[in-house]
């Protein structure tokens, strides 16, 4: 038996349901997935078409920390917790902005709970708006290309970095485009007693403008640029970082997405390009990514 | 009264099953048996699963499910061997005359 789909209703070349098969996969199929509202929800969920086989539970958009900690405590208290991993699927929006609180407060009483994060840099579900997941110079609907602004001001907020500093003993980003690194993570973080948090990279085809036919390429780009880089975090200690032969230029990332295509002709463009290289080579600085 | 059987939260059986997807897309992928290296690439990277290992005596190779192959081309972008061919559904070969 699968234990999620075949027959969801993601869009043809979508990216996280790689992550949530291989994910549910590695553990065996011992999984209570929790999820919170997303794409993930509405693809997977429908009334009579049912995607998942696994026992699974969604309640609201912000409170999926918090159902993940309840189910874990009273696995506990049943004294049931060696039966399965309790597993929170979220969006980065539900993970970022919406369910941060939530996240923070499982994270704070340390619950025996694995979040794994499916970044696809926005709103994808409700039509491609801004997260705080998003990446300065997006085009999203609520942060337009105009005369003024050329998309997205600001930076992506480094949640890795905000897990880690919760203490949590596992956390680590990484990406669709390599899915057994992602299992290896997955695996390594359900050997930890604890919150483990886990990042993975998921591009969206509608909202990037990309072909399906992109969806791996162009997520092994955004790992080659140093803009999404793959690290891993034990006892906040890095442990493991994933070395790049040859590092990139960003424009070989942006270029083949339609929500950066305004970079190379806004007159704005140049300071957004040489602030996502600046991003790109502090990444390359801060994690040693040149091999 | 008529009986209903209510499953509470998802605990019921996978049931997407039911929903062919494999009317979607322009395209669907054939998998060359001949040239399939049985590596699993495009089993790990397709979003449905839409494909699975079968073995024929001593030869293991790939095979599609048209129900749910939704001709994304995930498959055929991941191959090493170029064993996938990505063909148009004869309802979509229109003649220009």
């Amino acid at each position: 038996m699968n234990y999620f789909g075949p027959g969801h209703g993601a869009c043809p070349g979508c990216g996280f349901p790689i992550a949530i098969r291989g994910a549910i996969e590695v553990l065996d199929g011992k999984v209570i997935a929790v999820n919170s509202t997303g794409c993930l929800e509405i693809v997977s969920s429908m009334y009579g078409r049912n995607t998942w086989g696994v026992p699974y539970i969604h309640s609201l958009f912000e409170n999926a920390g918090a159902v993940a900690a309840g189910i874990e405590t009273a696995l506990r208290a049943m004294k049931r917790d060696n039966e399965a991993h309790v597993v929170v699927f979220a969006g980065d929006g539900a993970t970022f902005d919406i369910g941060i609180g939530t996240l923070s407060g499982m994270m704070d009483r340390d619950h025996n709970v694995i979040y794994i994060c499916y970044d696809n840099e926005a709103y994808q579900n409700t039509g491609n708006q801004q997260s705080m997941a998003t990446p300065p110079g997006a085009n999203t609907t609520t942060t337009p290309v105009g005369k003024l602004k050329p998309g997205k001001t600001g930076r992506k907020k480094d949640m890795v970095e905000i897990a880690v500093a919760h203490g949590v003993p596992y956390a680590a980003s990484a990406s669709i485009a390599y899915p057994k690194d992602f299992q290896r993570k997955v695996k390594r973080a359900a050997e930890f007693e604890g919150s483990k948090y886990i990042q993975v990279h998921a591009p969206c085809v509608t909202g990037w403008g990309i072909d399906g036919k992109l969806t791996v390429e162009v997520s092994k780009l955004a790992v080659e640029t140093g803009l999404y880089p793959l690290v891993e975090y034990e006892y906040g200690k890095l442990v493991k970082v994933k070395k790049l032969k040859q590092r990139k230029p960003v424009e070989e990332y942006l270029k083949i997405q339609r929500r950066f295509r305004h970079l190379f002709k806004h007159e704005m463009g140049k300071e957004i390009l040489e602030q996502l290289q600046k991003i790109a080579d502090e990444n390359a600085e801060k994690y040693g990514l040149d091999a | 009264m008529a009986k209903m059987k209510l499953y509470i939260g998802a605990s019921s059986p996978a049931m997407s099953s039911e929903m062919k997807t494999g009317d979607w897309g322009t395209e669907l992928a054939y998998i060359d048996k001949e040239k399939c290296i049985a590596c699993g690439q495009c089993i790990t990277f397709c979003p449905e699963p839409a494909t699975s290992m079968v073995e024929e005596g001593d030869k293991k190779y790939a095979v599609v499910d048209h129900d749910y192959c939704k001709g994304c081309w995930i498959c055929f972008t991941v191959c090493p061997v170029d064993a996938i061919e990505m063909k148009t559904k004869e309802i979509y070969k229109v003649e220009v005359c």
